[in-house]
């Protein structure tokens, strides 16, 4: 198969191209069945990660009666109506808000506290600047469970259990260690001479930053805003243990809820699936690369 | 002057405070609680009594069983990945959108997929529906009520979530091998299949050892939600695993003590995980370069 890979490339290479032109109308014939047999593995993964996917989508699209009579079929006579109703009776107008502001709230601070920690630990020199990187690092790994029960009495002591800002500072947390890792490693390879100019030129250490740095980290900067808007809108348990209340509950826990309490009106349930799913298959489609770039920069690591 | 000094002290502030605040006291403190252990008169001593406690649970020892089961994805998402990646190296057409389909479940809500997977694996539910339409009848299942196949039903939808991180992380180390590598071996007469075994494999070596650890990690700490969406742990307690066994015990039974004791075992065996990796990478580092 590698064999067909080289043929295959899209770079221009001179040795291949002669190889090409030398190859018989039979080797020709092969390739073309190597082509549409490698197909095959390729669609099956397709059809298996896009049919929950339209199952969730078809059904949200249905009324009760045509869901109850196929639940294969597409919607031949599409209605919104389940959206409506989960967005009203279903309360998930109030979910919706309130995923918005844990996540733009949390998100914000989050990229902000690392971007800064960052350029300290990447530019400057002080005592101990290797150390919390180093022990800050590991975090990234701790299971969310571990720590839920002193996080737990923590909030509660504070007083912020079922209020947003307990699930706030939790999120910023858990975003820290990756964004301030991502951060870090795009302005150790910022020019010093840059910083040195602006230093020069008068500007003092927060200027430096937002006139200098930022503005040539837009990347980075839309990395980290997306890897941690995913985590915060679609993070299960920790809104679930910290946000009890129906008034507060964040869109995923509200599903998860509705799901069990609503199980006999599918098709409102995959309207409001649908419905917490379109704004990350939206930020998923427009930033791809800077998303993917994000979720696999562990591996360097 | 003085302000310059403080200034890197100053940035690191307000991230500092909230790396305290959610991670180093917490794990502080969930491994003094799990040490504490409640005795009479109201008076706490410290030993491992919660530990003993719950190593002479069952219901421990059947969760992280659980969790052993779903170690068995792994290999099975390295192996797929690796054929699916090399599929798409070799640039079959259409294979960036196949390379966007393939990691789309990746950033999806656990909570969504679990749902939609739930009802598509219920008894009369769709999966059952296309089984008996294709002739293939005598496969259904009732796949998340059988109290043997639960477990696997979930293992499958784990992978059907996270075989897409391995196929795109593997093929971006593949896009990365020196193309010179395998034009030599070519020279040398070595096939498609040797390439693959020598070059390709060896390339990747530290990003599969990557992939297993994380995953490692995941099995074993990160699949709560796919529990609590799709079985709560049911049926009978077939598909508890370590992480619902800490809830159950801090939320439901009030046990915080056990819960912290619980949690202390997971954060370990995490951490050991984590330092096996960095032995082996030291090693796969020096076979690899």
């Amino acid at each position: 198969m590698i064999a067909q890979a080289s043929t295959a490339s899209t770079e221009p290479r001179i040795h291949r191209a002669v190889v090409r032109r030398g190859t018989s109308r039979r080797q020709r014939a092969r390739r073309l069945a190597w082509q549409v047999l490698r197909q095959i593995p390729l669609l099956a993964m397709a059809v298996v990660v896009l049919f929950p996917l339209y199952f969730m989508v078809s059904n949200s699209l249905k009324s009760d009666q045509a869901f109850a009579a196929n639940a294969l079929e597409p919607a031949t006579s599409p209605t919104l109506s389940k959206y409506g109703h989960a967005l009203t009776t279903g309360g998930l107008a109030r979910f919706f808000l309130n995923s918005t502001i844990i996540t733009v709230v949390s998100v914000t601070v989050a990229t902000m506290a690392a971007a800064l920690a960052a350029y300290a630990l990447a530019t400057m020199h002080f005592r101990g600047r290797e150390t919390i990187f180093r022990v800050m690092l590991p975090a990234m790994a701790i299971p969310s469970i571990v720590l839920l029960v002193p996080q737990f009495r923590l909030m509660t002591h504070l007083g912020l259990v079922n209020t947003r800002w307990s699930v706030i500072i939790l999120y910023i947390g858990v975003m820290l260690p990756l964004s301030i890792y991502l951060f870090r490693n795009v302005f150790l390879a910022f020019p010093r001479e840059l910083l040195d100019a602006a230093a020069i030129d008068g500007c003092g250490v927060l200027s430096t930053f937002w006139r200098v740095v930022v503005p040539a980290s837009r990347p980075v900067i839309v990395t980290t805003l997306l890897v941690n808007t995913v985590f915060a809108w679609n993070e299960l348990l920790l809104a679930l243990v910290f946000l009890q209340s129906q008034q507060q509950r964040t869109l995923v826990v509200g599903l998860t809820v509705f799901s069990s309490l609503y199980s006999l009106d599918v098709p409102e349930l995959m309207a409001g699936m649908t419905l917490a799913t379109i704004p990350i298959v939206a930020f998923y489609l427009f930033g791809q690369r800077y998303l993917v770039r994000g979720l696999m920069s562990g591996v360097g690591r | 002057m003085r302000t310059k000094r403080l200034a890197p002290y100053a940035l690191l502030a307000p991230a500092m405070a909230l790396l305290a605040l959610v991670f180093a006291y917490p794990v502080v403190a969930v491994v003094n609680q799990s040490l504490s252990v409640p005795g009479l008169f109201g008076v706490t001593h410290r030993g491992f009594g919660n530990f003993s406690i719950i190593f002479k649970d069952p219901l421990f020892w059947s969760s992280l069983e659980n969790n052993l089961k779903l170690f068995l994805t792994i290999p099975f998402m390295v192996i797929v990945g690796l054929l699916i990646a090399s599929l798409l190296y070799s640039r079959t057409s259409g294979w960036r959108i196949y390379r966007s389909l393939a990691f789309l479940p990746y950033v999806l809500a656990v909570p969504v997929i679990g749902v939609v997977f739930s009802y598509m694996l219920e008894k009369d539910g769709v999966l059952n529906e296309a089984l008996s339409s294709v002739g293939l009848g005598f496969l259904r299942h009732d796949w998340l009520g059988n109290p043997s196949l639960a477990i696997w039903s979930v293992a499958a939808v784990i992978v059907w979530q996270q075989l897409g991180f391995a196929i795109v992380l593997f093929l971006s180390r593949m896009i990365a091998i020196d193309e010179s590598l395998y034009d030599a071996a070519k020279v040398d007469g070595a096939n498609s299949f040797q390439r693959f075994l020598y070059i390709t494999l060896p390339q990747l070596a530290r990003v599969i050892e990557f992939f297993v650890a994380i995953s490692f990690i995941n099995m074993l700490s990160w699949v709560f939600s796919y529990i609590y969406v799709m079985t709560g742990g049911g049926p009978v307690q077939k598909t508890y695993v370590l992480e619902l066994y800490v809830y159950e015990d801090a939320f439901r039974n009030g046990l915080s003590n056990l819960a912290s004791a619980a949690s202390v075992v997971i954060l370990t065996v995490a951490t050991i995980v984590l330092a096996f990796q960095a032995v082996v990478r030291t090693r796969v580092d020096r076979i690899a370069v």
